[in-house]
């Protein structure tokens, strides 16, 4: 799969299907999309991104272990579900407040930080099986 | 006054005893049998404390809620019978633990040893106590259960595993036995408890399910009683260490069966079925108890076969019916128990002393040990029925009871009266031959014992030789009010060692005649015995070995019939049951889904369920494993369109990305295979296969049918279509129910995706080399 | 239309269960991916099929407008489709080792556990 036009476009594909898929993540809520989805397509990224240029470009790329970014997403989720207990309601409730950025008014949640959590969890996870497979081919 | 709160705390105070046994053993060694023995004499002291209101006629009960929407207590029931057994499990049992301390002294598991006899007797006395039927079913389970840990206390040597094994198999059937009889009487009477049954007098006596119950009672008080054709165990268990023997085996568990049918014989006793089972096997197994035990050299043993055979006696008497004969069986009980401890505990000490239990290799040496000759005669004495021992009371009471009115009492008569000879006889060799005669040789040089071991057999000899003295008070206090609750109604109970003139008395003569003789001329009765039973060739000991062996083949043919290890029998076993689970109730209960009407659909969504076809089949039909995977993808890409199309845009979504990178991985590890190419099943096999899967597809479709034709309950859909916004800020229902609503559920899902990711890590990195036995370490990936 | 739905289920579990049947890793292995599909819309169907609208509230709206699809099975089966790809993913490296281990993908060739002609177990005490 190392065509020359297939190394050439990758980087492009890739990066963009990272963007997309954050966008898709941060859109879940209101729209067709969430924290699964968005993981789903990042991991895909980083496979096409691995076919071009092998594993270890991948793992540079990625900076984190692929296992630590879903064990920090795993962290991420778990902590704003507890996040509401503070609030004194009950567990995994959502909490929201909001704050000005930029002249705009900003929504943040547990609920948000929570489908970031699943986001990077199914990216790790699955990149993580991914290369694990792909690095059987090279060797 | 009676408390509860104590009685309750005595109830526990043996097993919090066996927790403390092993450390007080650590720290005191044998010594420690001392302050061990305060528990049983603690829990003795305080039974005796309730001998004046019992002995008034009066019945004590008490006891606390348990399980209370049951309406089951946790209740006893103090009245005569259990008071004497109460009695003699605590009193002996204070004296064994003192004899255990002696006799395994040094032993390393004797902590372990006192904990269980503690155990066992916190059992045994909570058993006899048992209001309800429930704890009593407890109890009598838990003295099964201590028995096998004493019998198997040695368990390095197989004898012994084997003997624990048999225990706990005959006594815990009998014990479900006991159980299901107990239910059913609690089902016929709706007494739970065993005070409420004695109240209602003759219910149960007239009760259509009167023999069933009366069957299944029996299958417990036999087994545990060690009843003919199950006698076999109880000589077996001879196994265990001497008290164990001295203490379960003759003195206390084994007399529990005897208990349960002294116990009910108020309620079940007095009829046709009772006086002929109770008496025929009682009979049966003490003719069989003393015949065997004249065949045995060691002394446990031929102990053993007379205690099978007293038990007999017991039953036996206990199904006569006669006012006199529960009178009989009652003193009897009573004397056994102290002569047959003492004996068994002079037969431990005389293994420990000599080194040697066979009858054959000992003699001479009484002048070594006086204190346990004088214990052993006496108590022989008893056994054997001479005046003024407790036994001759017993005995006389038994001829008396048994009498010459017809037929039947006669046969009974001649049953007991050989069995009593016979059993005359083996006490005094277990009592007289090796004490005297000439000197022999054993292993270990003969001498007394220490106080430890000689304290309880010269305490129950003599009491068997003071409660015949003081008959008058000893029935005032142990045989009117026992012989009262098992007759249940007043009795008196007045025999003394004054010998009336008559025809017990020619009986209790001729019996004393015929002991001696046998006695005399033991060794070629023996030796008769033995030619006989070889002859046989064929007990129900070896049954049960063959009974054992045979459940094992019959369990791994099972086994290795429907455990087969092929994959493929499972699946097709599993698959076939659920077609069947499926189909067979829904055509036979009518419930098969009414035809809809040809679906409407638009030409593009045809096209859609199209693809998903020519996808399966494609994935059927692939000549390769790369041309599968791909069709994989078409079916699953397929589905993907059928949730765009059909509303779910998200699910949609997410199985395009879920089926490209199946379909990515599934290729990179196809190729690095050397797989067959297809399918290598014959023919019968996969029109066996095509079979099974279309009746479970069909089956799973016309369920799926079904319960599409049934009203849609959208409670639940609803609520989240109504919050979602409200409570919730978002606008993506699905979106919201997943990161929101079920939020908790989700961190569950990824969790288990993260570490389905760890384990496939493990999986891929840990490779253990094949050709080397010792295991590389984990290749390091570059990351 | 629950027709054709429970028609199409119908075929994925057969098709699904035929391949499990085989003897041959990879193709159990085919067989239970579909099996997931069959069970991913058979929780569809029993949801209620719809033509209609995805279940998202207009953004001028409380609540979900009468006759969208039914939010709760997708929610359902989304969670669903992502557990079995990760199960999916760990079953495929498992027969994977399990070749590489035993060099064999034939379920009756991996006797390890079950070995064929076992005897008798001991018959002592």
């Amino acid at each position: 799969m190392q065509t020359l036009i297939f190394r050439t476009a990758a980087p492009y594909i890739s990066s963009l299907m990272v963007l997309f898929s954050i966008f898709v993540t941060l859109r879940g809520h209101n729209e067709p999309g969430g924290g699964f989805i968005g993981g789903l397509i990042a991991a895909s990224a980083a496979a096409v991104y691995g076919i071009a240029y092998g594993v270890p470009a991948v793992r540079k790329a990625l900076y984190f272990h692929p296992m630590a970014i879903a064990g920090s997403g795993l962290m991420l989720s778990a902590l704003s579900g507890v996040f509401s207990i503070f609030h004194g309601v009950p567990l995994m409730t959502g909490v929201w407040g909001s704050f000005g950025f930029l002249g705009a008014t900003v929504d943040i949640a547990t609920v948000v930080t929570f489908d970031l959590g699943v986001y990077l969890v199914v990216l790790g996870s699955f990149t993580s099986i991914a290369l694990a497979l792909e690095e059987r081919e090279d060797g | 006054m009676h408390q509860e709160w104590v009685t309750l705390t005595v109830l526990f105070l043996p097993f919090v005893g066996a927790l403390l046994a092993p450390f007080l053993t650590r720290f005191l060694n044998h010594q420690a049998a001392w302050p061990l023995a305060i528990v049983p004499a603690l829990c003795f002291l305080h039974f005796t404390g309730f001998i004046g209101t019992v002995s008034s006629g009066q019945t004590v009960t008490g006891g606390y809620p348990w399980f209370e929407s049951l309406d089951v207590d946790f209740s006893w029931l103090i009245d005569g019978l259990s008071l004497t057994f109460a009695l003699l499990v605590t009193g002996i049992g204070t004296l064994i633990v003192l004899y255990a301390g002696g006799y395994l002294k040094g032993h390393p598991h004797l902590g372990r040893f006192f904990s269980f006899i503690l155990l066992f007797m916190g059992a045994m006395q909570g058993l006899v106590v048992s209001d309800s039927f429930l704890m009593l079913f407890v109890f009598w389970e838990l003295t099964s259960i201590t028995s096998f840990l004493l019998i198997g206390f040695d368990h390095a040597r197989e004898a012994s595993r084997r003997a624990a094994i048999q225990a706990l198999m005959v006594t815990g059937l009998g014990g479900l036995s006991l159980l299901a009889g107990l239910l059913l009487i609690w089902n016929i009477t709706g007494a739970n408890a065993l005070s409420t049954l004695l109240e209602q007098g003759s219910a149960l006596r007239d009760a259509p399910l009167y023999l069933a119950a009366l069957l299944l009672i029996l299958g417990g008080a036999f087994t545990k009683s060690a009843q003919f054709p199950l006698h076999f165990w109880l000589p077996n268990a001879m196994e265990a260490p001497t008290p164990v023997s001295a203490y379960l085996h003759s003195a206390t568990m084994v007399k529990a069966g005897v208990y349960l049918l002294m116990r009910l014989n108020p309620v079940m006793g007095d009829t046709v079925a009772w006086e002929t089972i109770l008496p025929l096997f009682g009979g049966a197994t003490l003719l069989v108890g003393a015949l065997l035990g004249i065949r045995q050299t060691d002394l446990k043993l031929m102990l053993a076969y007379t205690t099978v055979a007293s038990l007999g006696l017991l039953v036996m008497l206990t199904g006569f019916g006669s006012e006199t004969a529960i009178e009989a069986a009652v003193l009897y009980l009573v004397a056994h128990a102290m002569f047959k401890g003492a004996l068994f505990m002079v037969a431990g000490i005389i293994d420990h002393e000599t080194g040697t239990r066979d009858v054959r290799k000992l003699g001479g040496i009484g002048k070594a040990m006086p204190i346990t000759f004088a214990a052993a005669v006496l108590a022989a004495c008893s056994m054997g029925g001479l005046p003024p021992f407790a036994g001759f009371l017993a005995k006389e009471e038994i001829y008396a009871g048994l009498g010459f009115a017809n037929g039947w009492t006669i046969l009974l008569t001649i049953v007991a009266f050989i069995g009593n000879a016979l059993m005359f006889a083996l006490g005094f060799a277990v009592a007289l031959k090796p004490f005297t005669g000439e000197k022999v040789e054993t292993p270990k040089k003969p001498h007394e014992g220490p106080a430890l071991l000689w304290l309880g057999p010269v305490v129950l000899a003599a009491l068997g030789l003071v409660f015949a003295l003081l008959s008058t008070f000893s029935h005032g206090i142990i045989s009117t009010p026992m012989a009262s609750a098992v007759a249940g109604e007043p009795v008196s109970v007045s025999i003394s060692v004054i010998p009336h003139i008559g025809l017990p008395l020619l009986l209790s003569l001729l019996t004393v005649a015929l002991g001696v003789i046998i006695f005399i001329r033991l060794t070629s009765a023996r030796e008769a015995m033995a030619s006989t039973l070889q002859a046989i060739g064929w007990g129900p000991d070896r049954g049960f070995d063959q009974a054992i062996r045979g459940i094992i083949r019959l369990s791994a043919l099972v086994t290795n019939r429907f455990q087969n290890g092929r994959l493929e029998f499972y699946l097709t076993a599993t698959l076939g049951l659920l077609a069947a689970s499926i189909l067979i109730p829904m055509i036979a209960l009518g419930e098969l889904p009414v035809l809809p009407d040809f679906p409407d659909l638009r030409f593009y969504e045809w096209a859609v369920f199209l693809i998903a076809g020519i996808g399966l089949a494609a994935v059927l039909w692939a000549r390769d494993r790369l041309t599968a995977v791909v069709s994989l993808g078409i079916q699953g890409f397929a589905v993907a369109m059928l949730f765009m199309l059909f509303g779910a845009p998200d699910l949609s979504f997410t199985q395009f990305m879920v089926e490209t990178l199946s379909v990515v991985i599934l290729a990179l590890v196809l190729t690095r295979l050397n797989l067959q190419p297809s399918d290598h099943r014959p023919l019968g096999q996969k029109l066996l296969d095509v079979t099974i899967a279309s009746f479970c597809g069909a089956g799973l479709g016309l369920l799926l049918l079904r319960v599409t034709q049934v009203p849609f309950n959208a409670g639940l859909s609803d609520f989240y279509a109504q919050y979602s916004r409200v409570i919730a800020h978002g606008r993506n229902v699905v979106n919201v129910i997943i990161v929101d609503f079920r939020g908790l559920d989700t961190l569950g899902e990824i969790s288990v995706v993260m570490i389905t990711g760890l384990a496939i890590l493990a999986l891929i990195r840990v490779a253990t080399p094949r050709s080397t036995k010792t295991a590389a370490p984990a290749k390091k990936s570059e990351a | 239309m629950d027709l054709i739905f429970t028609l199409t289920v119908a075929v994925f579990f057969t098709v699904g269960f035929y391949l499990m049947l085989s003897r041959h890793n990879i193709r159990i292995l085919i067989g239970i991916a579909i099996f997931g599909n069959a069970v991913n819309l058979t929780i569809f169907t029993a949801g209620r099929i719809t033509r209609l609208a995805p279940p998202i509230i207009p953004i001028d709206a409380d609540a979900l407008a009468a006759g969208t699809a039914n939010p709760l099975p997708q929610a359902l089966i989304l969670t669903a489709i992502v557990i079995s790809f990760s199960f999916f993913a760990f079953l495929l490296v498992l027969a994977f080792r399990t070749y590489q281990e035993l060099g064999t993908d034939d379920t009756d060739d991996m006797r390890v556990a079950e070995p064929k002609n076992e005897g008798l177990p001991p018959l002592g005490y």
